[in-house]
């Protein structure tokens, strides 16, 4: 295989007394879908915000399509190819949809210090928005508030914001949090037909999701790597039976 | 070097006060994310009452103790009537109605007291020197703002870090639903706390009457370097208020007395004198600027913010 | 944005109607308090116009634009004192001035949000007033008189007082202008986006400092424009511009006329200089009633009178 699109080095990170990041190590190969699961405070979200940029690591190295990005802020990560998706739902509440996706278009549209021609009427702005949110099934909603959107509708719109962005990767952030059986049946779907085109790594509680889609998954426990592997390895394997998946609520699943 | 220890001791006297200015302003902030703009006005009835209550019961003392008490009530009032609305508000909010309060207080202060300032005069047994060293007198009452001011950092100090108060301030500062959720009548929490930070207000101003006349829009003219302060300290952080008081106040101090001086060293002259005054303004401002470059979160940020 | 008949639109077209007859209006009764009223209304509402670039759209709470008005007026003050007449020097000083200072300022205040950038807009400005207050060979606390207006070589005679304000309108309709074009520009979208949810802009690949940076100079640059008109219209300068109540009044006229509104800071203008021109009939001490009803509307009015409007829109 090809040097992985993603390259986590030794990354350790401490809040505190906290060990957030402990010598964190893994690798996202082009093309696959990688789960990051484990138990509440095991350090996904810190990696993320690594990972994005939000938060800087004390030590160790991310490397993102052949280049160094430790050092990056977040803005230019996101330049390169990076794009994220909230935990908590982040958007521009007080914008239609539309506007929401656009302006992730305008991000990647070169710079915006364009005074004078109304940015609603620009259709390189408007169309690639339009199609991001007909992909995500939000085709209809457009023009809606993203305030008036149901939380379901709103965690597809900040994906549609990710695909706006032309991404290698998208980091996604329990994209089913919060969601009701029949939403998550939808973002299953629509993950299912995006991991096709796009490198996707995914931090998830909702394991049925997560075998159903991952190529692979790390599992990690108080910031640190336990497993990482094909999702059969990961089922079979007693430390994380142990640590996480026998401790969940109910079997786990076959799928 | 004589000039130098009096003017450091000035600008120790000068910090101390604005400490009092400040640590009632951050404890505001910190505990009830207020923004109180209106704090300057506190200050400046602490100093209109002190003057008036020394007028009327001939005694500087009892003026003070009664303007103290009278300030911390009007602390209780206005917080209970107007300002507990805005608890929870977009701070944009807080600005505009705690400087409609400003005005309102200017206006009051004008009505009942007329334009021209009030002066209070100092009592026989304060307008006095002490030798601080040999051959070093130095105004008492100065040394008297000094020590008043040290003792009640001091009990702020054990209030906030030693008693079952300090304690709900100090969990109320990184966690106000908690604090609530425990069951404390949170409400008069912040009604206390807000009449602690009106009490600090007044006394600072009131003893600052003797020395600087008591005007209307005193209170903003220091507001605003209390504000500096907060900055340079940290917002919500009252030890950070502290160090960046007394810095404030020294640095203040000295620039006024001895930039003129280095710069006459300098410049010429002439353009010293043109300079100086400007400068010696803007040295406190330079800092903040410069503090703000290396950490802009101050030097000491309370945790949680 | 079309040029839909509702009711802020038709609202907005009278209000400039009636801004364009004031001079006739005085002329034909002889009476001269409206022109010079209004005269001073539409330079406030210049200055509101640029606070409300960064307020009412950028929601970045600045405490200290008089400051650029000050700067502005000065510009004009300090060359006028020294025999520089000309308004071809004069007005591109004073935006350049203006600019420059705003640039620096900006890009120091910018590294702090929320309370900090207020408090510390706020310190500056209050710096800038006093630096114009130990100026002493330009008046210092007394101010600075102006004895010429400036000259345009014989284009517009600001003396008189009819074509100096319709200079004041046509500058303030530009800025209106040229504000309503840049909130809808990809610009607009990056502040608006920046003020809405600034972590997601910088997540979805926006340098935002920079771009508040500029809407901070731009802003500081038009504050410096209504400055010098200011100056012009006094012929007198004095630290009083830019002390930081007017910095007050500048918020409370582009949050009473209703923020993120083009024409906000012209219904706000109008609002607090007619306020005050009533209150100050009843009593001397008008500002012992101005003071409680801002509270008062900070605490129960939201959005402002164009909010007002707006529900009349859709209800």
């Amino acid at each position: 295989m090809a040097e992985a699109l993603l390259a986590v080095d030794c990354l350790t990170k401490r809040f505190g007394g906290i060990l957030a990041s402990d010598e964190l190590s893994l690798d996202v190969c082009e093309g696959e879908l990688h789960a990051l699961i484990g138990p509440n405070g095991a350090g996904k979200t810190t990696l993320l915000g690594e990972l994005a940029g939000e938060l800087v690591a004390d030590s160790g190295r991310i490397r993102f399509a052949g280049r160094d990005i430790t050092a990056l802020p977040v803005w230019r990560r996101t330049a390169l190819g990076l794009a994220r998706s909230f935990q908590v739902t982040s958007l521009f509440l007080d914008f239609t949809a539309l506007d929401n996706v656009a302006l992730a278009v305008q991000a990647h549209a070169g710079h915006s210090f364009r005074f004078w021609r109304p940015a609603r009427d620009q259709r390189e702005l408007r169309a690639p928005a339009r199609t991001a949110l007909e992909r995500v099934g939000l085709g209809a909603r457009a023009d809606l508030l993203a305030s008036r959107l149901s939380h379901g509708e709103q965690r597809q719109l900040e994906i549609a914001m990710a695909l706006a962005t032309a991404p290698r990767l998208m980091l996604l952030d329990e994209p089913m949090a919060g969601m009701g059986l029949e939403e998550t049946v939808r973002m299953v779907a629509l993950l299912r037909e995006l991991k096709r085109e796009f490198t996707i790594l995914m931090v998830e509680h909702d394991m049925d999701a997560v075998f159903a889609l991952a190529d692979r998954i790390t599992v990690l426990v108080y910031g640190r790597v336990i497993a990482s592997g094909s999702p059969a390895a990961i089922r079979a394997n007693a430390a994380v039976r142990q640590a996480y998946l026998g401790d969940a609520e109910g079997p786990v699943p076959d799928g | 070097m004589l000039l130098f220890l009096e003017q450091c001791l000035n600008g120790l006297a000068f910090g101390l006060l604005l400490f009092l200015l400040a640590a009632g302003l951050t404890l505001v902030f910190g505990i009830m994310d207020l923004v109180n703009l209106a704090h300057g006005s506190l200050y400046m009835l602490g100093a209109y009452f002190a003057a008036t209550f020394a007028r009327l019961t001939g005694s500087f003392v009892a003026g003070a103790v009664l303007a103290l008490a009278a300030t911390l009530l009007l602390g209780f009032v206005l917080e209970m009537i107007a300002l507990r609305r805005l608890y929870g508000r977009d701070h944009l909010d807080h600005v505009l109605g705690t400087f409609g309060l400003i005005l309102f207080f200017n206006e009051l202060v004008r009505l009942i007291w007329g334009p021209a300032g009030l002066s209070l005069p100092l009592p026989a047994f304060l307008n006095t020197s002490i030798e601080i060293l040999p051959g070093v007198p130095y105004p008492t009452y100065r040394l008297a703002i000094i020590a008043v001011a040290l003792a009640v950092a001091l009990g702020l100090y054990v209030l906030v870090m030693r008693t079952r108060l300090g304690m709900l301030i100090r969990a109320g500062a990184s966690n106000r639903e908690m604090v609530a959720a425990l069951g404390i009548d949170i409400k008069l929490l912040y009604t206390l706390v807000f009449g602690l930070g009106a009490a600090l207000a007044g006394l600072a101003g009131l003893m600052q009457a003797p020395i600087l006349t008591v005007q209307i829009g005193m209170g903003e003219n220091i507001l605003i370097l209390a504000l500096v302060v907060i900055v340079i300290g940290g917002i919500g952080s009252i030890r950070g208020a502290f160090i960046a008081a007394v810095f404030v106040g020294l640095v203040d101090t000295l620039g006024r007395a001895f930039l003129p001086e280095l710069l006459r060293a300098v410049l010429s002259t002439m353009a010293a004198s043109t300079a100086a005054p400007a400068l010696s303004s803007m040295l406190i401002y330079l800092v903040m600027a410069v503090v703000l470059v290396l950490r802009p979160e101050g030097l000491f940020p309370a945790p949680g913010r | 944005m079309s040029a839909a008949l509702n009711v802020r639109n038709v609202a907005a077209a009278l209000f400039v109607a009636v801004l364009a007859l004031v001079p006739i209006y005085s002329a034909t009764t002889g009476n001269a308090f409206p022109l010079t009223l209004f005269t001073r209304i539409v330079i406030e509402a210049l200055a509101a116009t640029s606070l409300n670039l960064i307020l009412g759209y950028g929601g970045m709470v600045s405490f200290g634009h008089a400051a650029y008005l000050g700067i502005g007026g000065y510009a004009i003050g300090i060359l006028a004192h020294h025999g520089i007449y000309s308004g071809f020097v004069q007005w591109p000083v004073a935006l350049i001035a203006s600019a420059l200072i705003a640039l620096v300022i900006g890009a120091l205040c910018l590294r702090t949000r929320g309370v900090y950038f207020i408090m510390i807009t706020l310190a500056f400005a209050q710096m800038i007033y006093y630096v114009a207050a130990g100026l002493d060979q330009y008046g210092g606390d007394d101010g600075l008189t102006i004895y010429r207006r400036s000259q345009f070589a014989g284009l517009i005679d600001l003396s008189d007082r009819n074509k100096f304000y319709y200079l004041c309108l046509a500058l303030l309709l530009a800025s209106l202008y040229v504000t309503w074009r840049l909130v809808n520009s990809r610009f607009g979208m990056v502040i608006a986006g920046s003020r809405s949810n600034d972590r997601r802009m910088r997540a979805i690949g926006f340098p935002t400092y920079r771009y508040r940076l500029a809407a901070f100079v731009i802003a500081g640059t038009l504050g410096g424009l209504a400055g010098a008109l200011l100056a012009n219209n006094t012929d007198f300068v004095s630290p009083a511009m830019m002390h930081w109540t007017r910095s007050g009044d500048l918020i409370v006229m582009v949050v009473f006329g209703g923020m993120g509104s083009l024409f906000g800071p012209l219904i706000g203008a109008i609002a607090l200089l007619a306020l005050e021109y009533l209150l100050s009939r009843v009593t001397e001490y008008w500002q012992i009633i101005l003071g409680p009803l801002l509270l008062l509307v900070v605490l129960y009015g939201r959005g402002g009178i164009a909010g007002l409007l707006a529900r009349a829109d859709r209800g």
